[in-house]
């Protein structure tokens, strides 16, 4: 689905978190928000979800205003830095608590809801763990927990925010791995947040560079690498020489 | 009474005679400061036999006091859950002004005499008081009637469910709140299938305590109920005028029967604790 961010602003009382900002993700790409704490890409994934609302400016999803959309029905799956799996919840239940949290009439029957969440174990290659709990898992499985929670809808659009934030160095590649093969599998449009530049120019096809609440930069990996604004992208390339990954 | 004890670690440094003498130190005091307390007035209150002590609180103003306070805790232990729950949940998961002030004000109850606060309720709502004249043109009986007995327990049970409930929310956050949104579901859906199994330990513990503290209050009750016998007494409030007429083992008795309400609620505590080790140590993990 292509995202269409318009002037999008958000103030906190009297603090500017994100000024007016504009922004198009065509359908289909994996999208990074790129940029230090405080930089407000957070933020903008928030009220792409609809759990923030914007004080000024408008969401169009394919072309429709989505700014008042509310988060329920904002068909949006979003990975959570903590993941935010539900404690008291089985694996299984986690992953089908969106659906079973649907309308009656609308709601599948008990063996689709079981045939779908079984099809998300095995995408996110964890096939036998839907009987425990979250507090049995490892850190990397309950990312991939909370990713297959956030597919199970169906959503339209998948946000992450930090979603290897919390993860050792081995894992983190693994998982990277593993997002872009879902991405490429289900072709939903994807924009995740993160602070490692690392991360955003080995996954992403597109970076967004943000900074005090501005987007500095827009550009594939290689563009950016190449010709890095002027000013805070140079400095913020440029400062880490592991920014030179191969591909 | 066995004691064992067992280093559960080899840190520690303190010595075997150190230790011993520690944990009999402790269950002396409790031994001298809770439980002969109770024992003595369960001793007392079947000093006559189990029968005398049956007949004294079946007695009529016995069942009427009995009554009323079973009346008064049904009542404000599931508003003061509802109010409890309402502050608990804005405190923990929102930012707003007066957040300071709404936190001091749940102390309240924990810091003012309960007969300050009964005194309150009469200026308030007493025939003389700031209501009073509304109260009385539309014929609404508080002052030494239910509704004061009951709006007095509301205020001496206040913080005990906020209380327990607000460090448990606020370590919490709103993440998996925001997640079930997400999800697709409704607040009211959410509130029952994330927000309320997360605290159903705290809540028990907030609904036992308040529970305890609903059926024992004394001060506040004692001026705002006026003590009419049969009518606005209840069980603390009936004992103490038993014990003032010299009628030991009618006072003992109830006292017996009201401790015996509040062992059980501890005991139904202990074993839900005992039943339930896994969830709850589950639920505070993750």
């Amino acid at each position: 689905m292509h995202i269409e961010i318009d002037a999008i602003a958000k103030t906190f009382g009297r603090v500017e978190a994100l000024q007016p900002t504009s922004l198009s993700i065509p359908s289909g790409a994996l999208v990074s928000l790129l940029g230090p704490s405080g930089s407000g890409k957070t933020t903008l994934l928030r009220i792409l979800a609809g759990l923030e609302a914007p004080t000024t400016g408008r969401i169009l999803l394919d072309g429709a205003d989505a700014t008042g959309i509310p988060v329920q029905k904002r068909r949006a799956g979003f990975v959570f830095q903590s993941y935010a799996l539900f404690r008291h919840m089985t694996v299984f239940e986690n992953i089908a608590y969106g659906l079973r949290a649907r309308p009656r009439r609308e709601r599948p029957s008990r063996a689709e809801i079981a045939r779908r969440v079984d099809g998300l174990l095995g995408l996110i290659r964890l096939p036998d763990i839907g009987p425990r709990y979250p507090s049995q898992l490892s850190g990397g499985q309950r990312q991939r927990v909370a990713l297959a929670r956030a597919l199970a809808t169906e959503p339209r659009m998948l946000l992450l925010d930090e979603p290897f934030g919390a993860l050792d160095a081995q894992v983190r590649k693994e998982l990277r791995a593993g997002l872009r093969d879902i991405h490429d599998a289900t072709g939903l449009t994807t924009v995740f947040v993160t602070h490692d530049q690392d991360e955003a120019f080995a996954l992403a096809d597109r970076v967004v560079i943000m900074s005090t609440g501005r987007i500095e930069q827009v550009g594939s990996p290689a563009d950016i690498r190449k010709r890095p604004a002027p000013g805070f992208v140079e400095q913020f390339i440029g400062r880490t020489p592991t920014a030179a990954i191969p591909g | 009474m066995s004691l064992s004890i067992t280093p559960t670690t080899h840190v520690t440094t303190e010595s075997r005679p150190f230790r011993v003498t520690l944990c009999l130190v402790a269950l002396t005091l409790t031994a001298i400061l809770l439980l002969a307390p109770l024992a003595v007035v369960f001793a007392e209150a079947f000093r006559e036999g189990a029968a005398a002590a049956l007949d004294m609180v079946s007695e009529r103003d016995a069942r009427a006091a009995i009554g009323l306070t079973l009346t008064v805790a049904a009542i404000a232990v599931p508003l003061n859950v509802i109010a409890g729950f309402a502050a608990a949940w804005a405190i923990a998961k929102f930012d707003f002004r007066g957040k300071a002030v709404l936190i001091s004000l749940i102390d309240l109850p924990f810091s003012v005499s309960p007969v300050v606060a009964g005194l309150a309720l009469v200026l308030l709502y007493g025939a003389h008081g700031v209501l009073g004249d509304w109260l009385a043109a539309h014929d609404l009986k508080v002052v030494f009637a239910l509704p004061g007995i009951v709006l007095a327990t509301l205020f001496i049970t206040f913080p005990f469910v906020a209380r327990e409930l607000i460090p448990v929310m606020t370590e919490q956050g709103r993440a998996e709140e925001e997640a079930a949104l997400t999800l697709g579901a409704s607040g009211w859906h959410m509130i029952r299938t994330v927000t309320l199994p997360n605290v159903r330990w705290a809540l028990l513990y907030g609904v036992l305590l308040c529970n305890a503290r609903a059926m024992g209050e004394f001060g506040a009750v004692a001026v705002i109920s006026g003590k009419i016998r049969g009518q606005t007494t209840t069980m603390p409030i009936l004992i103490e005028m038993f014990y003032n007429e010299y009628l030991s083992v009618a006072a003992f008795s109830m006292a017996a029967l009201l401790a015996g309400l509040a062992l059980l609620t501890l005991a139904l505590k202990s074993f839900l604790e005992w039943h339930h080790a896994d969830a709850i140590a589950a639920s505070r993990r993750h």
